[in-house]
């Protein structure tokens, strides 16, 4: 699996102008009524891509994805696939297959008919259907199973049929609609690496919804995070989380510490941010607001330090507080530092080392510090 | 003391279903059955033997021996009651399979309608239980005798010239019996269609089928358990139906439910028609058994 690591980290077509996008979503609109499900919403998806749709439900993640399937009509607005305009051709035309949230597995047929069901209503002779059915069976480790009906199998080996049946008739993409949401914690885990390699193994374009952040940033190439039936942000897993471009995009991806202030003076690549009581925070922007503009710094846990002596840079990017609270996690602890204007600051350290004594108290006096490259500044 | 309620009432749970099956299915058929091996008698009840308690033991066994299957044999020897059997089957048969094809559609429309007006629909279909079974019947007879509503109808927008015969044929008693079982085949087949997964037709075009094809690939197989039981709903009270062949059909019709009628009430007869009724129920504990099989099957793939 190591060649194909190094394969998905020089992949990056969306950064290639040269390069043509697969499927490109070019101001669609959905309405339901007066409900506009998606609003004039635009994106690129690149062949072999692991595309994520990211969002809260009802954002019209879902929607979007029944629209590239052929089961909702966009209001205005188009949808091109490998070049061609998806307008007006019903699902059963289009070269896409999509795995149900639900699997939707057909409950009078056995493992071996619902993957063949795709195959057999193309007309393909019956030894190839056989030959394909043995091939996607081997694929998602199903072979004993074949016989069996979907209600004698588990959730995991349901959810393994509703793929072999999406993949069967090999579509140049598949939709998957939050395909491990039924799965538990565990076997969700094990499955996401499963769907990676698969995806890299066939050398499909995969385009999943989701409303589980972890989930998308395992497994997908590029998010885009939905609000309000928009997109907000297209960006890779590292990007979205290390340079989320809004409040909203860092708020619901992960944790973040936000602090709101008002510009102070901006030198070198480097913005002064005042966020009251004498807490003034210096970090780097590629951008250069007016002074006085209103400005906010997005820090992550993890990126803050805790200690019990003041940092050298102190009082810039560091602060007194107290312990509020302790969450041990086994692999990492998290504090709560409230600040003595009564702002709580959440801050998180690696248990590198076993260490079986707490280094901090509850309502032990702290500092708290972070780099100046430690965040982002938010504009909104 | 609580366990042992608590048994003691499973228990009459179980029984009351049972005895209900006893008392009111189980001994009227034993009765029917001794009748049916009797011979009949210018008397009060019009069978012998009449068993008494005077003979004591040997008196009872001694009347015992006077039965005998010969209003069985009696059934093979006259071709009029296998014509009858034969013919209430088609009928029936005939019946069930048109109110099919009309309550499939019906149902399959409810089942599509938007939710909230789903119970209004529901009521609709039922609502002429509300009316006696008799009078709709009767009703019937006035729309399609030749001077009736129908050919009427017809007539003045031109269609036909002469009336159409229709009342006093089998065509009246496929009417009438399409009729007046409808909602017996719609409410089964909707409860399947209804509690069916959307998503399943979707999963269906979405692998290629076009919407015809989702339907006789997906929807109907996953309905047959309604459609099964909605049959045999209609198939099995329309073999032995008795009111609709006489106020709709005509004399040449030849029906198990009007055969008995006569041989109980004209020729009173009450072993002839003792006997043709034990083979009736025999007909129709065929199709019962299937449709419990049917049942048990669709059972096993709810689960």
């Amino acid at each position: 699996m190591k060649s194909l690591g190094s394969i998905r980290r020089s992949f990056a077509p969306w950064a290639d102008p040269a390069s043509k996008p697969f499927i490109s979503v070019k101001n669609v609109t959905k309405k339901f009524g007066d409900f506009t499900a998606v609003d004039d919403l635009s994106l690129n998806i690149y062949t072999r891509e692991f595309f994520a749709l990211l969002g809260a439900s009802g954002c019209g993640k879902s929607t979007l994805l029944r629209m590239l399937a052929g089961f909702e009509q966009p209001t205005s607005g188009e949808i091109i696939l490998d070049g061609q305009s998806l307008a007006g051709i019903p699902p059963y035309r289009r070269p896409v297959n999509m795995m149900f949230q639900s699997y939707a597995l057909f409950p009078h047929m056995t493992v071996e008919t619902n993957i063949a069901f795709g195959l057999k209503q193309d007309g393909m002779p019956k030894a190839d259907i056989a030959e394909r059915v043995g091939q996607m069976l081997k694929l998602v480790k199903l072979e004993k199973f074949a016989k069996r009906k979907p209600h004698q199998l588990s959730g995991g080996q349901r959810q393994r049929v509703a793929l072999a049946r999406s993949l069967a008739k090999r579509p140049k993409v598949l939709l998957l609609d939050e395909p491990l949401g039924a799965l538990d914690k565990k076997l969700r885990e094990e499955t996401q690496f499963e769907l990676m390699d698969l995806q890299q193994e066939l050398g499909l374009t995969f385009v999943v919804v989701t409303h589980d952040q972890e989930e998308a940033m395992t497994m997908a190439d590029r998010i885009a995070v939905m609000s309000h039936g928009k997109v907000v942000q297209v960006a890779t897993p590292a990007e979205i989380y290390e340079a989320p471009n809004s409040r909203f995009v860092a708020d619901f991806i992960g944790d973040v510490n936000i602090f709101d202030g008002t510009v102070f003076a901006a030198e070198n690549g480097y913005l002064r941010i005042e966020t009251g009581n004498g807490f003034p925070i210096r970090m780097a922007s590629p951008e250069k607001p007016a002074i006085g503009a209103k400005a906010a710094a997005a820090i992550r846990p993890e990126k803050i330090r805790v200690s019990r002596q003041p940092p050298a840079h102190a009082p810039i990017n560091a602060v007194e507080g107290e312990i509020w609270d302790i969450g041990y996690l086994g692999d990492m602890t998290v504090f709560h530092v409230r600040l003595k204007d009564g702002r709580v600051v959440k801050a998180s350290s690696l248990n590198a080392v076993r260490a079986v004594e707490d280094p901090f108290g509850y309502d032990q006096q702290v500092w708290i510090s972070f780099g100046e490259d430690a965040g982002v500044v938010l504009k909104d | 003391m609580a366990r042992v309620a608590s048994a003691l009432f499973s228990r009459l749970v179980i029984i009351i279903p049972y005895a209900w099956l006893l008392f009111f299915f189980l001994i009227p058929f034993f009765i029917v059955f001794r009748i049916s091996l009797s011979q009949t008698a210018v008397a009060m009840p019009p069978y012998t033997p009449v068993f008494d308690l005077f003979g004591g033991l040997s008196g009872v066994m001694e009347k015992a021996r006077e039965f005998s299957f010969d209003n069985y044999v009696w059934l093979t020897e006259d071709a009029l009651y296998f014509n009858a059997y034969v013919s209430s089957v088609i009928i029936a048969g005939i019946s069930t399979i048109l109110t099919l094809m009309i309550a499939y559609p019906i149902a399959y429309g409810m089942a599509k309608a938007p939710k909230s007006i789903r119970p209004t629909l529901l009521m609709l279909v039922i609502l002429p239980f509300w009316t006696s079974f008799l009078i709709r019947v009767y009703a019937w007879i006035a729309i399609l005798k030749p001077e009736g509503l129908l050919n009427q109808f017809l007539m003045s927008i031109n269609v036909i010239d002469q009336p159409l015969i229709i009342l006093n044929t089998n065509w009246a008693i496929y009417i009438g019996i399409v009729y007046s079982y409808l909602p017996f085949m719609v409410l089964p087949i909707y409860s399947s269609l209804e509690k069916m997964d959307h998503t399943l037709t979707e999963a269906a075009l979405d692998l290629g089928c076009t919407p015809f094809s989702a339907f006789w690939r997906v929807t109907f197989p996953l309905s047959l358990a309604g459609v099964v039981a909605g049959c045999l709903l209609v198939f099995i009270p329309a073999v032995g139906e008795f009111v609709i062949p006489d106020l709709l059909g005509g004399s040449e019709t030849l029906m198990i439910g009007k055969t008995l009628w006569n041989e109980f009430n004209a020729n009173r007869d009450w072993p002839v028609s003792s006997a043709v009724a034990t083979i009736l129920l025999l007909i129709l504990v065929i199709p019962i058994v299937f449709f419990q099989n049917a049942q048990a099957k669709a059972d096993g793939e709810g689960r």
